[in-house]
């Protein structure tokens, strides 16, 4: 178990609170939607801090309108992959900003083992950091 | 004076140019026809003529002081396009409200300035006229970049779309936490605050603006520990941490190799203290372009010259000439601290950081339409005696793209840093879901709080700490406008 307050890992816009139940999750799909923001399912097994790029399931939803929708693709993300870290991405393309505007956890698993901090010392006391998850030691689709 | 004072523009050349003084306003530099072109800069001062100076005089006065003239007429003007040149006062009018200041509005031709350097520009500006005797004070209130000066501009190096996207942070304000005391730990007490802090919760934490190397921690030392702290909270939580390695020096060349170091330790970002100068802040801007590093501008001693209303610089003219000359991150006041600032003004500021164009909003104190070109945008701060209690203000008033620094109010929570660090980590996310979800936080905002702090005992603690804590004083610096039909409409 990791150690830092809220025991887990807090990447994400509400890793602090309680984990969001699906009314909860409907509800700040909705505000995206109002924002016209477009949804996108991620998940992965590779929660380093510098992975940008979980996989995708599916497409961002651009003509998705509807929170159930968007909730049905967390659903059946959830069903192929229990055991993974999922999350939801909306993507903002209002000229000017056009990247990510929203994104919080909405799946993790049962255990989260954290990272390991290697040093390696240089000269002058100076030290070169890796961060490595506990789980990425084990094979894809192996590790939760 | 060799001449009887005529009225009006001098048009004949012949006594226009000979040997002698005029008054400001028949030498060209008083243009009530004059038609602002979209190349040109222009400026908007408030002068407080000394008593029996006619404002129009003085108006011209600063347009010529601040380009082309000298007390005196001098024939070598004859060798230029003097006309052109010359900066042209076209408007003056009465401050709303004021017995003795007057609004001057002047147009610069784009040629007097040099491409992209803010060194020229205020040298122009700002750089003789704010002495001058026939005025008792003068403050640059607004300026108008043309975008083709723009253009002359990289702007931030990083800017804050894609700092959200190097951090990996969205749809939410940044906290972070300035260590304190600021002056006296060593190396390794210092790290501790920022692992602390950190680990429970922050994004970023900073160093103050008068940390430098001073003898009880020299800078080597600071990077050091702080940079095992960085990694070992990144490592503790699985998120990208921060802390800004203040790299401010007495050299350019201490400068830089003080970046240096801490691109070589994997900082993400480093900090400079605005009273380095313009060119220094243009040259990091440089350097940080070239090394993928996000730029935090501690605007260290802008208040004795943005405070004052008669005299000075305001705010909003600095934060322009700061996102043009290309820092990421920029304080620009709580509205709601211990630090000077109306809220309106404030969020006039934050506007000049972030918004692609800011149309004119008097209330916000903008006087002009700006054009920024797709310049990147800067990352606003608000730090300065704000608390976990405030979130909803805080929120309300500024959105997301902004970062909350609590500094007092996380190292001085009774529960220690880390509980400070959860405390206003959970006070954010609370009102962030709140807020998402539909409800009133500037209403409702406290019971949010107080309902959060049911499942977070260091929350309920900072609100019992600091819950009733405002700073309600009046604010110097608020936007003079008269509420026209059309305004109030």
């Amino acid at each position: 178990m990791m150690t830092n307050p809220a025991r887990r890992i807090t990447q994400g816009q509400f890793s602090f609170l309680p984990d969001l139940d699906d009314v909860e999750i409907g509800q700040q799909i909705d505000y995206g939607l109002r924002k016209g923001f477009a949804w996108s399912v991620e998940y992965t097994d590779d929660p380093h801090p510098r992975n940008t790029y979980w996989e995708m399931h599916g497409m961002p939803m651009f003509d998705l309108s509807d929170a159930a929708g968007v909730l049905q693709e967390v659903r059946e993300c959830r069903r192929a992959f229990p055991g993974h870290y999922i999350r939801l991405v909306a993507f903002d393309s209002t000229r000017g900003i056009e990247s990510v505007a929203m994104s919080f956890i909405v799946q993790r698993p049962a255990d989260e083992p954290g990272f390991r901090l290697l040093r390696q010392e240089g000269p002058g006391r100076s030290m070169r950091y890796t961060v490595q998850g506990y789980a990425a030691d084990r094979p894809e689709s192996q590790r939760y | 004076m060799n001449r009887p004072v005529e009225p009006g523009v001098i048009t004949d050349a012949k006594k226009r140019y000979s040997a002698g003084v005029l008054k400001y306003s028949q030498m060209g530099y008083w243009a009530p026809d004059y038609e602002p072109r979209d190349t040109d800069v222009l400026c908007l001062f408030r002068i407080t003529p000394q008593e029996g100076v006619d404002p129009v005089e003085a108006a011209a006065a600063v347009a010529g002081e601040s380009s082309t003239a000298t007390w005196t007429v001098v024939w070598t003007d004859r060798l230029t396009a003097c006309d052109t040149y010359r900066a042209k006062a076209w408007k003056v009018e009465p401050v709303p409200g004021s017995q003795e200041q007057y609004f001057a509005w002047i147009a610069y031709d784009l040629a007097l300035f040099e491409e992209g350097s803010i060194s020229n520009m205020t040298a122009s500006l700002i750089g003789n006229v704010f002495g001058f005797k026939p005025l008792k004070a003068c403050r640059l209130e607004d300026v108008r970049i043309p975008v083709a000066y723009v253009k002359t501009f990289r702007g931030p190096p990083t800017g804050l779309i894609v700092e959200r996207e190097r951090l990996d942070k969205f749809g939410r304000p940044l906290l972070g936490a300035t260590t304190k005391p600021k002056l006296g730990l060593s190396g390794r007490n210092y790290g501790r605050v920022i692992y602390e802090g950190l680990k429970g919760g922050l994004d970023f934490m900073k160093d103050d603006e008068n940390i430098n190397s001073q003898p009880f921690m020299h800078w080597r030392d600071r990077f050091l520990y702080v940079m095992d702290a960085v990694n070992k909270a990144s490592a503790a939580t699985g998120e990208v941490k921060g802390s800004y390695l203040n790299v401010t020096g007495a050299t350019m060349e201490d400068i830089y190799e003080r970046a240096e170091f801490a691109r070589e330790l994997g900082s993400v970002i480093v900090m400079l203290d605005l009273v380095v100068g313009w060119s220094a802040i243009q040259s990091m801007a440089r350097w940080a372009r070239e090394h993928d590093m996000i730029v935090h501008m501690h605007r260290a001693g802008h208040s004795t010259y943005t405070r004052q209303k008669s005299h000075g610089v305001s705010f909003r003219v600095m934060a322009k000439w700061l996102r043009l000359a290309g820092v990421d991150h920029l304080h620009a006041g709580t509205a709601v601290g211990k630090l000077e600032g109306d809220p309106m003004t404030v969020q006039g500021y934050y506007n000049v950081c972030r918004e692609s164009f800011n149309a004119r909003d008097l209330p916000r104190g903008l006087f002009f339409d700006q054009d920024w070109a797709a310049l990147r945008k800067v990352m606003p701060v608000a730090s300065g005696g704000i608390h976990a209690g405030q979130m909803h203000q805080l929120l309300d008033l500024f959105g997301d793209d902004v970062v909350l620094q609590f500094g007092g109010g996380t190292i001085g929570h009774p529960g220690g840093i880390q509980a400070g660090a959860v405390a206003n980590r959970v006070a954010l996310e609370c009102m962030v879901k709140a807020r998402n979800e539909g409800r009133d936080i500037r209403n409702e905002g406290l019971d949010i709080l107080r309902t959060a702090a049911r499942a977070c005992t260091p929350l309920q603690q900072a609100l019992d700490t600091w819950g009733d804590i405002s700073f309600n004083y009046t604010s110097t610096d608020t936007s003079d406008y008269a509420v026209t039909p059309a305004l109030a409409a």
